[in-house]
Formats: C-alpha cells, structure tokens, sequence
C-alpha cells in the first residue's frame, strides 16, 4: 500500500529524517514509535508532501513524490496532522465537508457525515458550533471525522492522543479502531508507546532520523529495550 | 434642502463604493496576509476601460443604461485578467519571501499599472458622457439620481452575493479552509494556487464595478484616480478590521457617510476657515484613529492567529 525508500528530510542544516524505508502492506496497522525529536512527524509530512524531501514514495504502486500535494487525497491517502489543524473558523460540519472536498457524490457525501456522526456522536451534538471553540478531544474527532470524510485507503494519524486526558484518549483510540476494523490501512505515530503497539500489528522504532528497529507490535512489547527506552519501565 | 439626509445619501453612494474595493484588499489580505497595494489602479484600469469602451458604442445609437451596461461587461473580464496577471507574476514567486518583499512589489505594481495607464489613455481627464438619467427624485427631503440609486442597489447586490458565495458554496469554504491554513486545505485536496487565483480575480471584478460607479458617480475618470481611492478603501477595510468580509462592508460605509458628513459640515464647523476638499484628510484622520485604538478594527476577532 504504501512503499517509502531512502527519505530524507533536511530543514536547512539539520537533517530531520535520515534515509527511512518503510513498508505499509494493505489492512496492516504499523505503528511508528519515538522519542520527541525523533523524526515521526517529519517523515508523515514528507510522505503527504507537506515538506520538501529526498527519496521515493509509492501509494499502491504509484509514486507520488512528484504528484501535486493536493491530489493526494484523491489516491486515497488522509493525514490527521500533529496538534489536529482544524479550521478553527469553520464549523463542525463545515469541517468534516472539507474533509470530503474532493467527492462530488452529494448524497453519499451526507451519508458519509451520518457515519461520522454515528462514530462520533459528540460531533453531532457540535454540528454548527466552530471548531475553534471545541476541547482539544473534540477537535481530535473533528481531525479524524475530517479525514475520514475523504474514505481514505490509508489513513496517517500524527499523535492522536497528544494533550487529551486519559478518557478522551480511549474514545479517540477507540475510533481509531473501529476505522481500522472496517479495513483502513493505518500508519500511527505515537509518543504513548504501549498504547499504540496494543493497537497496532507492527512496530517501528524511530531515533535520530532513523529507523531502528521494526518488528511485530506484540515482539516489541516485549522487548526488554524497548519496554526500557519507550515503556517506561 | 435636508443637509444632513443629503451628505447621508451621498455618504452612502461613496460608501458603497468604498465597500466593494474594500473588499478586494480584505480578501487577499485574509488569504495571503498581503496588503495588495496595487488593487486601487484595478479599480482605475476599470473605469478607463469601461469609458473607452462606451465611447466606441456610444456612436452605436444603443440606449445609455445598455451603452454603459456594456462598458461595465467589457472592463469586468479586463479587470479579473489584469488581477490574475498581478498575482501570477509579481506575488505567487514571492510567496514564500520574507513579508516585506510583496509589500515593496505590491508599492512597484501599483507605480507600473499607473505608468502604462498614462501611457495608454494619456494625462488628461475622461469625461463620463451622460447617459444615465439624471434627473433627481425627492427622497425625505433631499434629491436621489437614479445613478445613486442603482449605485447603491448595485454594491448591495454584488455584497450580498459575495457573502453568498463565501459562506454558503463549496468554493467558498474553501476560500475561507484556505484563509485559515493553506497547508491543511491542501491535504484536503484544495487546489491552493487556484483558489488564491480566484481570489484575486474575484476582488477585481468588484473593482471594475466599482471602477465605473466612481466614473460615473464623479462623471470623469483619470489615470492617477486609483492611488487615493485605493488608499481610502484600504482605510475602510483596516477601520472594519482587515480580513473580514463584513468589516469590509461596514467600513466602507461608514468611511463614505464620515467623508460626507466631513465635507457638509466642515465649511461650518470652522467658521469658513477649511473647505469641503478637507474631506479627504477625514479619511486618514479615521485611519490613524483606527490604527491606535483599535488595530483589529470594529469586527476584527481576537482569534489566535493561524499556524
Ligand atoms: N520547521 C522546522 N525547522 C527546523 N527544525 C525542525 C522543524 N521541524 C522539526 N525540526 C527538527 O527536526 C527534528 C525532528 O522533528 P519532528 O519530525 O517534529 O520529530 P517528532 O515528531 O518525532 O517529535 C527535531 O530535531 C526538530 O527540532
Ligand atoms: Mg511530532
């Protein structure tokens, strides 16, 4: 599904990501891992070419390091950025339509809005309200409603749970889930290690720009370096 | 006479003109955070446009309202390309150039299109011919043209579109998804580019309207006519609170009825000492005002400020 060889990422001197591989098969749920400063977020923007970068970038088989940014979405990739980018001006539902920008099928569309809702049901009750004046986890369900509004094939989520208290991270995460079962290809960066792998089929461990390590999610919960470094214990 | 109702009228005539400009500076600005200083010589190449244009169907024999009616269809596609060249050439390279580049840019545009104008309609003044039915109504006791009311009606019209378009069309959630961060609106699948083109072109079809509601409000048109009237409807836009659409509109109205009021008044106020052709420093009296003690303007929000 998604195939990343040799990405870098430089903001003038500082090399951010050095030289990533990365392979998302379809329907897997990959986890990439790390410290602060380890490169996550660089490397989601440079995949949904938010950030100039080096190196090659297939959606099924299609390299799109040269494709228009915007056309994206169209082959099926959505990101739901790092501290959620909603547009704070717009409402909810002004949104989520947003999310589904590039979908000219009106009464699909609206139909696509009641799914959301039915998996969010606090965005309904939010409908007309502006974003800008939600709590951080309702923004956070505005951003995957949004992205979700596109039907993507592959979903990136960049810290999904960042500043949320623990209850709103279930919800959240719960609806990560949920889209994953319905068999949306998920590429999750996460900070809260346990969390993430608990949900994930494979993990990456992420440091300095690099990729060091990358095995199955349930190996990496026992690893006894990785429980050190990135579990906490 | 009703003095007062009068330079009301009039004020509103002016500001209705004032608003539609003002548009123009406060949608780019709220797009690309760039104060296009070019966009009062939009306004001009407009009239000048639509005046050359009815000088050539005047001879046509055609009735005046249509006569001006086509001047007006002529300047409006002239104006949007001269306003998607402007952004094409001399913004979208300095996109990502520190603030003051297209500030300085805008400042050199702005000198160029008057120049050219110059050069391809000459120094002196264009007269608007009389076309439109002239004869005053009375209204509450002062006079009405029927130029003033379809000058008002008009802009009322166009205002009531735009906001249309804006807040209720796919395109304009774009505009305004874009507005508030173009980075995000593009993952979305906006075309950026497009939509800041449209922008532009957008704001110069306002101003080519506007352009001949101001040669025929004042029945003359010139090639320097665009830096002051540009200069007053940047005014309105920052005293409505530049990047707001409504603020646009109140502030250009606003601006036009205190010019008014300013130039009815003043000869009185000061004992003789100051004449009406003090109204202009009204208008930059507002400004500094504005910019003192209230920079975010009357509707400008207190939102955080985009990322
Ligand atoms: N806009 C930027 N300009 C300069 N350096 C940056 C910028 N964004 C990130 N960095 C640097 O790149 C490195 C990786 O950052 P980032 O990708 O945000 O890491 P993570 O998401 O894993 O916390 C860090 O050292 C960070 O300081
Ligand atoms: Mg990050």
């Amino acid at each position: 599904m998604l195939e990343v060889r040799g990405l870098e990422v430089h903001y003038g001197g500082i090399c951010a990501v050095r030289g990533v591989d990365l392979d998302v098969a379809a329907g897997e749920k990959v986890a990439l891992i790390g410290a602060n400063g380890a490169g996550k977020t660089s490397t989601l923007k440079a995949i949904a070419r938010m950030l100039p970068a080096r190196g090659s970038v297939k959606l099924s088989g299609e390299a799109i390091e040269h494709a228009p940014p915007h056309l994206l979405v169209r082959k099926g990739l959505a990101l739901v950025p790092e501290g959620r980018g909603v547009f704070a001006r717009l409402s909810v539902l002004e949104n989520l339509e947003m999310g589904a920008y590039v979908r000219d099928d009106k009464a699909v569309v609206d139909a696509d809005i009641e799914r959301v809702f039915g998996l969010l049901p606090r965005l309904k009750e939010r409908a007309g309200q502006t974003a800008g004046t939600l709590s951080g986890g309702e923004q956070q369900m505005v951003a995957i409603g949004r992205a979700l509004m596109s039907r993507p094939r592959i979903l990136l989520l960049d810290e999904p749970s960042m500043g949320l208290s623990p209850i709103m991270v279930d919800t959240v995460f719960d609806v990560i889930r949920e889209v994953a079962r319905e068999g949306v290809t998920l590429l999750l960066v996460e900070q809260n290690a346990r969390l993430a792998l608990s949900l994930c089929d494979r993990g990456c461990v992420m440091d300095g720009g690099e990729i060091t390590l990358s095995a199955p999610a349930a190996e990496l919960l026992d690893n006894p370096a990785v429980r050190a470094a990135y579990l906490g214990e | 006479m009703d003095i007062f109702i009068q330079q009301i009228i009039n004020g509103l005539v002016l500001g209705s003109i004032y608003a539609l400009v003002a548009l123009g500076y406060t949608m780019v600005y709220g797009i690309l955070g760039l104060i296009n200083f070019a966009h009062g010589e939009v306004v001009m190449i407009g009239a000048l446009t639509a005046l050359t244009a009815i000088g050539l169907l005047v001879p046509s024999g055609l009735p005046g309202p249509v006569v001006v009616l086509g001047g007006l269809l002529i300047a409006i596609p002239v104006c949007m390309t001269v306003g998607f060249t402007i952004e094409r050439i001399a913004y979208r390279p300095l996109r990502n150039a520190p603030r003051l580049a297209p500030l300085i840019t805008a400042i050199g545009v702005s000198i160029v299109l008057q120049q050219l104008a110059m050069i391809g309609w000459g120094r002196n003044y264009h007269t608007f011919p009389p076309l439109l039915p002239a004869a005053p109504h009375q209204f509450l006791g002062a006079a009405i043209t029927d130029l003033q009311i379809i000058i008002i009606a008009t802009a009322a019209a166009l205002m009531a579109a735009l906001v249309w378009l804006v807040t209720r069309t796919r395109l304009g959630r774009a505009m305004r998804a874009t507005a508030e961060n173009p980075a995000v609106a593009r993952l979305m699948g906006v075309d950026v580019d497009r939509v800041i083109s449209f922008t532009f072109v957008l704001g110069s079809a306002l101003a080519a309207v506007a352009g001949v509601m101001v040669a025929a409000n004042y029945s003359i048109a010139h090639y320097a006519m665009g830096f002051m009237l540009g200069l007053k409807a940047f005014t309105a836009a920052v005293l409505g609170g530049i990047g707001n659409l409504g603020g646009a509109m109140l502030g250009g109205l606003l601006l036009g009825i205190i010019e008014s009021l300013a130039a009815g008044y003043i000869g009185d106020l000061t004992g003789g000492f100051l004449g009406s052709h003090y109204k202009d420093v009204f208008a930059f009296f507002v400004l500094i005002l504005v910019l003192v003690f209230r920079p975010s303007g009357l509707m400008g929000e207190k939102v955080a400020e985009r990322a």
